[in-house]
């Protein structure tokens, strides 16, 4: 599969990723490679396979619903770029 | 809010889907030890996983898997064998790992039902229960909060909410009017608090409803539907959804199209308004997150949380109609809660042993569908009403379902008439109050009352049937009229024998007094 560089300048938005001019046919080609990789193991026949959601076979620990952890606000605080009245400040967001 | 009159075309078909967010009501997070407790100060409840600390690994609570399972098994739903989390991926300052772990397509709970009682709005259409279907119902966690405007430039970000449990349940597009989308949204929301999953209050948020909406010509394929977010009342879903249906329609009648979007409701204007749509808004990128195992539900698991749920609304109204011979409208009123139901059924308990174990019942009428029929026209009327009054719900009535037993009881031995047991009620309600406020006293019981309000009915038969023998010879001419066949006069001599009684003659027994004397 042959991605655009369309496809790339989507995907990089999405991700929140700055690409410039001359990264994008680098990140293109090896993106595509990725996909080629993958329509590879599409042709494999899985029929009669149940589909895995983990690679390991396990299943998920339940823990129990107790409240066990102490409020450390002004430890993890103490590393932010900016607090205010127990806030965390980002730079204004507008909906 | 102005006014506005909608004109429904008759050619119009509404269709209403809705998904609702249920706020768990577990003690911890749903991926971690923290507290959920609401009010805290900003961030205090905000742990490592809360505010994604790299290195930090999700667990999840066995408690919000349970009120999950609990929920399916409440609407007849297939619960997972093993379901799986996803992450559903945006941007956005309260979501601090730039996912929202969530389930896709392997949710917690499958299809189920809720049964509904819908109260038409316009005046002449009856009552009637419909069956809305349930898609799915799947497990996630919430986001922090924002808060704007509190310094110029930046937006403050609380994530105490931040991975609080939330069981998002998605319905089928069954719904045909505002009327029964909150019919639909009010009966999930019993059902929540019913089941004990979710607190269900709504100005904090624990029970957040979107609605989708759109219209067509019937037999039309879906239109195009919008979608109003976050509504946390349901008389603004009603407004909201009033005005979004005349929106639509109007559009297309103008020659317009609906395009896809999501809109918010304004309750000071009484508008819905389209949100800027993002470009890529539903380009989630889901896939199953690698930090988290499937969930899975063994047998014994389910079996545990089925043991723990309580006999649901649904089948509570079929015993009330069937058992206890109530109508299907006071059986509904009695299950909008449960604590209501709860109070019903104890005060009905307490009547009936003390019915069944009472020796001397006289004349009166004894039935217990008859003290079953009068302990809900109670609740349903007088309790009610005094509750409204006062601002109070059915868990902080001042009257216990004991007491208003013990009244009833009075009503159905015909010690007191129901004008009188309405004084016993009141006077009791008065001064459980008065006592609750100084600590600790409590009221006069139903009969210390009775007895002190002179209250009661006569009931010997000899003191009847000497006001009975008087009157009769007081009135010769009614009497002649009576015995010639005009049954009419009758309630002339009851009027007549009560006044003299000052209306405390036990009903029943007077008119068979009444008879036989008059019988000659």
């Amino acid at each position: 599969m042959s991605l655009t560089t369309a496809d790339v300048r989507k995907v990089a938005r999405l991700a929140r990723l700055a690409i410039n001019e001359t990264e994008i046919e680098t990140a293109r080609a090896q993106l595509s490679g990725i996909f080629d990789l993958i329509a590879e193991m599409q042709a494999v026949d899985t029929k009669g396979i149940a589909p895995m959601s983990h690679a390991q076979d396990l299943s998920q620990r339940l823990r129990e619903d107790v409240v066990s952890e102490a409020d450390q606000r002004e430890l993890f605080q103490s590393i932010a770029p900016q607090v205010e009245a127990g806030l965390y400040l980002v730079p204004q967001v507008i909906e | 809010m102005p006014h506005k009159t909608f004109v429904r075309a008759p050619e119009w078909e509404i269709v209403i889907g809705l998904e609702v967010h249920t706020q768990l009501s577990t003690n911890s997070k749903i991926f971690s030890g923290a507290s959920t407790t609401y009010g805290a100060e900003p961030n205090t409840q905000a742990d490592a996983v809360s505010i994604a600390l790299p290195g930090v690994l999700p667990v999840l609570n066995k408690g919000a898997v349970e009120r999950a399972i609990k929920f399916g098994l409440a609407v007849g739903a297939h619960i997972a064998p093993r379901s799986v989390f996803a992450r559903k991926n945006y941007f956005y300052p309260d979501l601090p790992k730039g996912y929202q772990i969530s389930q896709f397509d392997l949710p917690v709970v499958g299809q189920g039902a809720l049964t509904i009682q819908v109260e038409p709005l316009s005046g002449n259409a009856k009552p009637y229960e419909k069956v809305v279907r349930i898609t799915r119902a799947h497990l996630e966690e919430d986001a922090g909060k924002s808060v704007h405007g509190e310094s110029q430039g930046v937006t403050g970000v609380d994530l105490n909410r931040a991975g609080t449990p939330l069981l998002e349940i998605v319905s089928e597009p069954d719904m045909r009017s505002a009327a029964e989308a909150v019919a639909y949204a009010k009966a999930l929301h019993s059902l929540v608090r019913w089941i004990g999953i979710c607190d269900g209050n709504m100005q904090e948020g624990s029970f957040r409803c979107d609605v989708n909406v759109s219209v067509r010509r019937p037999g039309e394929p879906l239109g195009t539907r919008r979608e109003i977010k976050n509504l946390n009342s349901f008389k603004f879903m009603q407004q909201a959804i009033d005005y979004e249906v005349q929106w639509q329609i109007d559009t297309i009648e103008n020659g317009g199209k609906i395009q896809q979007a999501t809109i918010l409701f304004n309750p000071d204007t009484g508008e819905t308004r389209a949100m800027r749509s993002k470009e890529d808004a539903h380009d989630y990128r889901y896939f199953p997150d690698p930090d988290l195992l499937p969930l899975d539900i063994t047998p014994a698991m389910l079996e545990q949380v089925r043991a723990t749920l309580p006999e649901l609304p649904q089948a509570k109204r079929e015993r009330y109609v069937n058992e206890l011979g109530l109508s299907a409208y006071d059986a509904s009123m009695l299950t909008a809660s449960r604590e209501m139901a709860d109070f019903f059924e104890d005060a009905v308990d307490s009547l009936f042993s003390q019915v069944r174990s009472a020796i001397n019942l006289g004349a009166a009428p004894c039935a217990e569908p008859y003290a079953a029929k009068l302990c809900a026209n109670w609740i349903i009327g007088e309790v009610s009403a005094q509750l409204n009054r006062d601002g109070l719900d059915i868990a902080q009535c001042p009257v216990s379902a004991q007491q208003l037993g013990d009244i009833i009881l009075r009503i159905v031995d015909g010690a007191i008439l129901n004008s009188g047991a309405k004084e016993v009620f009141r006077t009791m309600w008065e001064e459980q109050i008065t006592w609750s406020a100084l600590g600790g006293k409590q009221a006069r019981t139903a009969d210390e009352i009775i007895e002190a309000k002179g209250l009661k009915q006569v009931s010997d038969s000899g003191a009847i049937e000497k006001i009975v023998d008087e009157i009769i010879a007081a009135n010769p001419a009614q009497v002649a009229e009576y015995r010639s066949g005009k049954d009419k006069v009758f309630g002339f001599f009851v009027g007549l024998a009560m006044k003299a009684s000052k209306g405390k003659a036990n009903p029943a027994q007077l008119n068979d007094i009444l008879k036989k004397k008059l019988a000659g």
